[in-house]
């Protein structure tokens, strides 16, 4: 028995005990419920296991820390009205919106962070980490933590282009389709039908074959691919608003498609069309990770997550972390996104759970 | 019964048509290569000779129409035609690698889908605990990870630093059914992960939806226990969203197998597609595309067949 292990116990023991005293209910049954998983966990794995789960629950609580503070920040420097939405955010839309906002100054200013420049061939293949380069160096020898950053910018910024662009088609021919109605509907409808009956992956697979892999190839068909789903909600959720008093007042003053479109529908849709753009980031830029981890998506020497992931992956059979980095990173922001779009959800559509 | 068959006859011949469409958009697809497949495959450093001659070789001085009817019939009986790199038939290639496939997806199915339904309902009654959050935000980052992601994680803990599965899914035919369960765990269970947490949050939110109607009320008011409550009140209404929830999610599983197979070098269909893809060999590309699609309207159709045959409501005509 280390003392580290006899200090692991008294601690979570003693919690548990002051939780108990105090009638927190949920937070004993945590901590006491975590005290039970360690003995188990340390007779099997051993003084390392015990460590393992004090560093998860160290970067937990340090997670958790980070997002007080920043929500807190965001309110301080947020008028009154946005202050008061951002005091009831969850500390887990509170770190998505702190990770979100990590990877847009990292994406921004992308060439004044990064140490090398993305192409750039610095030292021998695969070279360990040294004090130039934080994560040491890919398969090429270009450093890996300049090329993250890069990837940031890149990845990303892709992924917003392709989400915006599916945005705007499928919102403009739901918009259409709700306030002209009749023939344009069903049509649309049924284009919707028929793209979204094939699995996106495999459309875009198809579709990359036949156009080849250029930049603006993936933009438009991973556009054309996630607009359906816009289509629907878009559709349903401006089929509500047409139907209400105002917008027969506004045809009875003679308003055009387009005025009604743009001064009664969207100003009274935008909630639910918000958090539809977040679900369809990353639905967006799943599909770009995948189809760059494929050897499909960006190409080299463009520094792109997906692609490092693939390039880097013989590290993996040495027991190297590197590799699963950029992995990492998408699964960050992805979860981030699902954080904030989840709290957004909650407070808009009135999701409220029995 | 007259009801139900209609509604069911009703959905399978729109499930036909869909089909019928789908092999329209992925074999006119190809027609929109600027100038066509032949040029394509021999570049534009070919004579005009040589271009010539395979067009004719491979049919394309025919109508599309025409051609699009004769591919389509070969496809109805097994017949893709023959691969552009290699010479082999498409179907060849094919079919050994559709059963690894099927496999694959089967094997994590079987794992995934009792786990992840009785899960969701054990979420469903702790729902609003803190095991309820714990269990979101588990379900919500398994979901956004890319498959990739999972796969090397699993690979890295369990097959590299622990040795308790191999890294690469290498099949042969004389394996006995342990070893080859035992070789495909990993993919497996990377699918499973992803799968598992869909279909969590999905049948979650089908019974929190139940438990929300007036009937459920009732049973508490006269004191079923909660258990009961769910078994004999909510689950017998809750199947038809429960079906959906899984059929959607072996459907998903359709275009997750693709990643997954490249990651685990797995000879499966998606590997195939994926090398063909980028070899730009047309004729395995739209096999592929055809199979794969079809398998995902077949199950999106037996989500919509199955909640219709479970739906209480339609089962006893007024």
């Amino acid at each position: 028995m280390s003392t580290f292990v006899i200090g692991y116990y008294a601690l979570l023991i003693g919690a548990s005990c002051l939780a108990a005293y105090f009638k927190k209910r949920q937070l004993f049954l945590l901590i006491f419920s975590l005290t039970l998983i360690s003995f188990v966990t340390g007779i099997v794995g051993g003084v390392g296991a015990l460590r393992f789960i004090t560093v998860a629950a160290g970067l937990l609580a340090l997670a958790a820390g980070v997002s007080y503070a920043f929500r807190e920040f965001l309110i301080i420097i947020a008028s009154d009205g946005v202050a008061k939405e951002l005091r009831t955010a969850p500390l887990t839309a509170a770190f998505g919106m702190f990770v979100i906002f990590t990877y847009a100054i990292a994406g921004i200013f992308a060439p004044i962070i990064a140490p090398f420049g993305e192409a750039e061939v610095i030292s021998s293949a695969f070279a360990p980490a040294d004090e130039n380069m934080l994560l040491g160096a890919d398969q090429l020898g270009r450093d890996m933590f300049s090329r993250l950053i890069y990837g940031a910018r890149n990845t990303v910024g892709l992924a917003l282009v392709a989400t915006s662009l599916a945005f705007i088609l499928g919102a403009l021919t739901g918009l259409l389709a709700a306030t002209k109605g009749g023939w344009f509907d069903q049509l649309m409808g049924r284009v919707a039908d028929v793209i979204m009956s094939v699995p996106s992956l495999i459309f875009a697979l198809l579709m990359l074959s036949i156009f080849g892999t250029s930049l603006f190839v993936i933009v438009i068909i991973v556009a054309l691919i996630y607009s359906p789903r816009v289509f629907r909600l878009t559709r349903a959720v401006a089929g509500n608003v047409v139907v209400m008093d105002y917008i027969e007042a506004a045809k009875l003053r003679g308003e055009g498609n387009w005025y009604l479109i743009r001064r009664e529908i969207l100003p009274n849709s935008t909630a639910p069309l918000v958090a539809e753009f977040g679900l369809e980031f990353c639905f967006v830029f799943l599909l770009i990770a995948g189809l760059s981890f494929l050897g499909l998506g960006i190409q080299p020497p463009t520094a792109d997550w997906g692609s490092m992931v693939r390039e880097n992956a013989t590290l993996i059979s040495f027991g190297e972390l590197t590799p699963l980095i950029p992995a990492a990173a998408i699964a960050l922001l992805t979860v981030s996104v699902n954080f904030v779009v989840d709290w957004m959800l909650f407070r808009s559509s009135g999701l409220k759970e029995v | 019964m007259g009801d139900i068959l209609q509604l069911v006859l009703k959905r399978l011949g729109l499930g036909v048509v869909t089909l019928l469409v789908i092999s329209i958009l992925i074999f006119f697809a190809v027609e929109l290569l600027p100038g066509d497949i032949a040029q394509a495959v021999l570049g534009q450093a070919a004579t005009p000779e040589t271009v010539a001659a395979l067009r004719e070789k491979m049919g394309l001085d025919q109508p599309a129409i025409l051609r699009y009817f004769q591919w389509l019939g070969g496809a109805l009986t097994g017949d893709f035609g023959v691969s552009l790199i290699s010479g082999e038939r498409v179907s060849e290639a094919i079919s050994g690698r559709f059963i690894n496939t099927l496999f694959l997806a089967t094997y994590a199915a079987v794992i995934a889908v009792p786990i992840s339904i009785i899960l969701g309902v054990i979420v469903a009654l702790l729902r609003n605990t803190l095991f309820d959050r714990v269990a979101n935000v588990v379900t919500l980052t398994s979901i956004s990870s890319p498959e990739f992601f999972l796969g090397y994680i699993l690979i890295l803990y369990l097959a590299v630093k622990t040795n308790y599965f191999p890294a690469i899914a290498s099949l042969s035919t004389d394996m006995s059914f342990g070893e080859l369960l035992h070789r495909t765990f990993l993919p497996a269970l990377t699918l499973v992960l992803v799968v598992t947490a869909h279909m969590m949050r999905m049948t979650r939110a089908a019974i929190i939806n139940l438990l929300a109607s007036p009937y459920i009320e009732m049973a508490r008011l006269k004191g079923v226990p909660p258990w009961k409550v769910i078994v004999k009140h909510a689950l017998p209404n809750a199947w038809a969203p429960i079906i959906n929830v899984v059929a959607l999610n072996l459907a998903y599983l359709i275009t997750g197998v693709v990643l997954v197979e490249v990651v685990f070098v797995y000879p499966g269909v998606g590997q195939l597609l994926v090398d063909a893809v980028s070899k730009r060999d047309f004729p395995i590309v739209q096999a592929c595309c055809l199979i794969f699609a079809a398998t995902f309207i077949l199950l999106n159709l037996a989500a919509d067949v199955g909640s219709i045959l479970t739906n209480p409501r339609l089962r006893h005509p007024k």
